[in-house]
């Protein structure tokens, strides 16, 4: 199956793992990532001013690109983008006002966007189109021996109604692990907010958050920490050199992608450029792994890949 | 401090209003959104305190404070406010007041070496949200 | 019905002092009337519901042998009832009093254009007068009432209510759905303000009912149906199946002390347990048990039979049926009682899901004496004493976002009471009551909460955000507004001050009795302010919490004046009956039920042998839509009849 795919402007760049691990990924379970031909920053964050209409174009271009292709589902990695595109979306169908004044400026294009976009985001798309219970027979050991703290962060969960779950309570993403084969942790802070852009200015308050989160991850028994963003990824992970430097009880743990986990659970192995893009030192937790992992050939695989 | 009727009433409230899409009077100062808020530690001035000067004219102390330009915008406090008082919209309302009539924001002071570090998307939002 | 072509009408415009006169020119409305057919007499009064404008209509009646009277003045809801009274004194029949509402419907909504006023003053009296000019002298029937009264619940409300009843000689019916009466009063441990132990003042009164000649408690039983109206209604109730033949049983309790099989207790709101076979708390009334049937062994995988074994009576009986009872009684008191909103709905505290979290009534079974820890404050999760214990009110309620937006109005007076009665039990205990107003209104209510404070109560204003689980602790994420300052608290236990809500069984209750509801799920009284105890249906009253939140103090007296509508009511002998209702001329009824199905009172009837539809007097509101319905004209309105109407409609055109 082929899902059109929109990568957004970190995953070519800081987060090109990320992109990296999940067209692969997705490969290997039958879903083909098409790459839209064309597109533009979605603007990362959704303008709540209610009179300006110019921060939506960006998001609804997208939107529109994807119809452009004959497509009407759209596949994203990014939380940000997952939810500024989702919400432009919305705001477009739902207010008649401002579609009419987003379509009048957007003339230049050869189509006019008709709003029937869906925008789905990784997780979500593993649960509907693979599906846990495949997903778990398909991995076979998978990430088994390790536990996994999955960082929702605020994009996925807000606002109610257009997250990929219960904004208090959320499951998804646990689900997902454990379909991997790893024991997956719940931790308080789990959906709390990182400090996001605050990270540009202020990155010692960001610092400061990143103990927090960290922190509870750790309490939580966990061995690395898994986002789906690739700001989360940022403050969670380079951050924790602040972290550090603020509180002297800290102890750093990696952060992953939750592709490169599902690149690792399917045995694709994990590729040593990825781990240059990563701050925390990812090979103890990689060792942790591969001492759990006591079937032969899929040992040997990652052992192969990891050599390369 | 003096509470005025002109204050109250202003069409810069108005305007906040407008921009937000919500009722300020509607607050009934809780402060759930205060204690639920992962920046709150860092702001001079609490939201609900925000939404109570605001509530009362007060733009000034509003405009001076460093809240707005903390807020991370995560929509904690808006998905939890027992009235549906939309108080990040509320914050980005008054960010945009702001900066539209260059009163107050973010001035970018940091290192071509901090620039290059980070990756784009937090660039991007910054810029969007409270950098002037 | 025929037309009266020789009638004499007396006209009395009134001024309303300048409610009426300040718009509308009445001394020109008078002289356009006088020129009118049928205006035999025409005259104008500042104040015609004053003692002498009575007088003055009762002496023109005489005078001038007027045969139908309308008074120009305000709305009919009003001083219709005034004025024909005034004209029934004066030997006239009060049908033939009607009101020309020239104040609602005229002065109040057209102040800005006196001239147009006036004129439309003109038209209402002029077509009034056509309605008056064929109105019929009428008199109603009277119906026999049932002198016995239903009440259901069995709570305080229901308790108070059948024993003001019977007190004043009337048999009352009292029915429960729990194997006791008692309702959460009986759960409680001490109550505000006087720190009374709620058993102690409640149990008299349960007591009392249970002996009382005329009062008969049906526990373990619902309402199923109800037909009929006021003084007559016919109700079902269903005796349900309990495995225990009360008539045999003498309380002695060896069944519930032998029985091998344990559950969660639901009066102990989940913290105790009771046996499969269980009478809900040691001073219940009856102090019967019943079986419940989806754990008791015998039922689940008939084994055991121990307590049948036991029974020395033999009161045991497996195979004991549901019964269905049927009663005759003359009015019902609702007196259904409350919930607590559930914990499950509030995700950022926890979702139910945190042991130590609980609500407020879990937190009076801790606190009571008899309660499942014997009165000792213990956490659920590991029966420690807790030395941290958060409050938190307004969980649920005034959140119309997502959750009720109402006021629970009585949370901030029973956490002040739990904290308090937390801090005499553990004594270096802290707690904490996170508030975001107090609301203290009623009798020694402020000075209780003063009292809180000054024994070392820590009270902070702010609504708390969120609370988790944090190791063995639960943290609460709240604010203090007043310092301005986050504040998190690291709790040993939290409690949760739960909206109140209406009883899950409301809904079906609504439907049984055709009562309404609001968007709250609360029974609607008649009229907020002039008649909180009735219903829109009549003989049907309201007593407790299933009107809305309210304290004890409150409910008692509710429960009071519900039941002194209902002994107001049986102090008749009989009902009369409103004439100005429907009725069939029988000889172009062709007995097709349109009437039946567009009644939406139940008022009418097809006589099936006769094949002619009848009217149900005493439940015929006279709406009228069954006059539209009659293809064949058969059913008429008495006084406001299909002629009268299009000869009003004419004279405003």
């Amino acid at each position: 199956m082929k899902i059109a795919y929109y990568p957004g402007c970190t995953l070519k760049a800081d987060a090109r793992h990320f992109e990296e691990s999940a067209i692969e990924s997705f490969r290997a379970l039958g879903i083909e990532l098409e790459e839209l031909p064309r597109w533009n920053c979605c603007g990362t964050v959704f303008s709540f001013a209610t009179d300006n209409v110019m921060y939506h174009l960006a998001p609804v271009r997208n939107l529109l690109r994807v119809r452009e292709q004959g497509k009407d589902t759209v596949l994203t990695l990014c939380s940000m983008c997952f939810n500024t595109l989702k919400r432009a979306n919305k705001l477009f169908n739902e207010d008649a006002e401002k579609r009419d004044k987003i379509t009048g400026i957007m003339d230049n294009e050869n189509l006019v966007y008709d709003g029937k976009t869906q925008v789905k985001h990784a997780l979500e798309l593993l649960r509907d189109e693979i599906g846990l219970q495949s997903l778990r027979e398909k991995v076979g050991q998978g990430l088994k021996g390790v536990r996994l703290a999955p960082y929702y962060g605020c994009m996925l969960l807000r606002p109610d109604g257009l997250g990929i779950d219960d904004a208090e309570n959320p499951t998804l993403f646990q689900d997902v692990l454990r379909a991997l084969g790893a024991e997956a942790a719940s931790y308080p802070f789990q959906g709390e907010c990182c400090g996001a852009y605050q990270t540009v200015m202020q990155p010692e308050v960001v610092g400061e958050r990143t103990y927090v989160l960290v922190d509870g991850a750790r309490r939580s028994g966990a061995d690395a920490i898994v986002v789906s963003c690739p700001l989360c990824a940022f403050n969670l992970d380079q951050r924790q050199g602040i972290a550090g430097r603020l509180h002297s009880d800290f102890d750093a743990m990696p952060v992953f992608y939750i592709t490169e986990c599902l690149h690792l659970a399917l045995g694709l192995g994990f590729k040593e450029e990825w781990k240059r893009l990563h701050h925390v030192p990812v090979d103890a937790f990689l060792e942790k792994l591969h001492r759990s992992q006591n079937v032969a050939g899929a040992v040997k695989r990652q052992r192969s890949n990891i050599r390369e | 401090m003096q509470l005025k009727n002109e204050e109250i009433s202003s069409a810069l409230k108005q305007k906040i209003e407008d921009i937000s899409g919500t009722n300020v009077m509607k607050c009934y100062q809780c402060g759930k959104c205060s204690a639920g808020c992962p920046m709150v530690d860092y702001m001079e001035i609490l939201p609900h305190q925000i939404l109570r000067l605001v509530q009362i004219g007060k733009w000034e102390e509003v405009a001076g404070a460093n809240t707005p330009w903390i807020c991370a915008a995560c929509l904690t406090c808006s998905v939890r406010c027992p009235r549906g008082v939309k108080i990040a919209e509320l914050i980005e309302a008054v960010r945009q007041i702001a900066l539209r009539n260059r009163i107050s924001g973010r001035r970018l002071e940091i290192s071509k070496e901090e620039i290059e570090n980070l990756p784009p998307i937090a660039l991007i939002s910054a810029f969007r949200k409270i950098i002037e | 019905m025929k037309g009266v072509p020789s009638r004499k009408i007396g006209v009395f415009v009134c001024h309303c002092g300048k409610n009426i006169a300040g718009i509308v020119d009445v001394k020109r409305v008078v002289a356009a009337v006088a020129r009118l057919p049928y205006a035999a007499f025409v005259t104008d009064y500042k104040y015609m519901c004053s003692q002498p404008g009575q007088d003055m209509i009762r002496d023109k009646i005489k005078e001038e042998k007027l045969d139908a009277v309308i008074v120009a003045a305000c709305t009919p809801n009003l001083h219709e009832a005034t004025f024909r009274k005034a004209g029934a004194e004066a030997g006239l029949n009060p049908y033939c009093v009607e009101m020309a509402n020239i104040r609602e419907q005229c002065a109040w909504v057209h102040q800005g254009d006196k001239e147009a006023a006036t004129r439309k003053a003109v038209e209402i009296i002029s077509s009034m007068i056509q309605k008056a000019a064929l109105d019929n002298p009428l008199s109603g029937d009277s119906i026999a009432i049932t002198k016995r009264a239903l009440v259901i619940g069995g709570g305080v409300a229901g308790i108070q209510a059948a024993l003001d009843i019977a007190d004043a000689g009337y048999e009352v019916v009292l029915v429960e759905r729990e194997p006791s009466i008692g309702g959460h009063m009986a759960q409680l441990s001490e109550t505000f303000p006087t720190l009374d132990c709620a058993q102690c003042i409640l149990t008299p009164k349960m007591v009392a009912a249970g002996a009382h000649p005329r009062i008969r408690i049906m526990a373990w039983s619902e309402v199923r149906e109800a037909t009929g109206f006021v003084g007559n209604f016919k109700v079902k109730i269903e005796r349900k199946a309990s495995g225990v033949d009360w008539t045999k049983c003498t309380g002695c309790g060896i069944c519930m002390e032998k029985c091998p099989t344990t559950v969660a207790s639901e009066f102990d709101r989940g913290l105790g347990k009771r046996k499969a076979i269980y009478s809900p708390f040691p001073q219940a009334v009856p102090n019967k048990p019943v079986i419940d049937r989806q754990h008791c062994l015998h039922y689940t995988k008939n084994k055991c039979g121990i307590c049948k074994k036991l029974c020395e009576v033999g009161a045991v009986d497996f195979d004991l049926n549901p019964e269905i009872v049927e009663e005759d009684v003359g009015a019902i008191i609702v007196a259904t009682g409350y919930d607590l909103y559930p914990t499950e709905r509030l995700g950022e505290y926890g979702a139910g899901k945190i042991p130590d979290a609980i609500d407020s009534l879990a937190f009076e079974r801790l606190l009571s004496a008899s309660g499942p820890t014997a009165g000792e404050i213990r956490r659920p999760s590991d029966g420690k004493i807790p030395e941290t214990v958060v409050f938190v009110q307004c969980s649920g309620s005034r959140d119309p976002e997502k959750h009720k937006p109402y006021c629970s109005r009585i949370c901030c007076m029973y956490t002040t009471k739990q904290a308090m009665l937390y801090k005499h039990s553990v004594h270096n205990g802290q707690a904490y009551i996170f508030y975001i107003d107090i609301r203290s209104g009623g009798k020694n209510y402020e000075e209780f909460v003063e009292r809180a404070q000054s024994e070392g109560v820590v009270y902070i204003r702010g609504k708390v955000s969120r609370i988790f689980q944090n190791g063995d602790k639960v943290t609460v994420m709240g604010v203090d507004t007043l310092a301005a300052r986050p504040v998190r608290i690291d709790a040993d236990l939290v409690v949760l001050a739960m909206a109140m809500v209406s009883r899950s069984t409301t809904e079906e209750l609504r439907k049984i009795l055709k009562i309404i509801t609001d968007a709250n799920g609360f029974f609607t009284e008649a009229h907020p302010k002039m008649d909180p105890l009735g219903t829109t249906t009549r003989g049907i009253y309201l007593a407790g919490c299933g009107q809305a939140p309210r304290d004890v103090p409150d409910t008692v007296a509710q429960a009071s004046g519900a039941a002194g509508k209902v002994i107001g009511l049986f102090s008749h002998d009989r009902l009369p009956l409103d004439p100005m209702i429907v009725c069939v001329d029988e000889e172009l009824c062709a007995g097709c039920g349109l009437c039946v199905s567009v009644c939406p009172y139940d008022a009418r009837e097809l006589d099936v042998k006769r094949k002619k539809a009848i009217v149900k007097e005493a439940l015929c509101k006279g709406c009228g839509a069954c006059m539209v319905a009659c293809p064949n004209s058969a059913t008429i309105h008495r006084n406001f009849s299909k002629k009268q109407i299009l000869k009003m409609i004419d004279a405003v055109i």
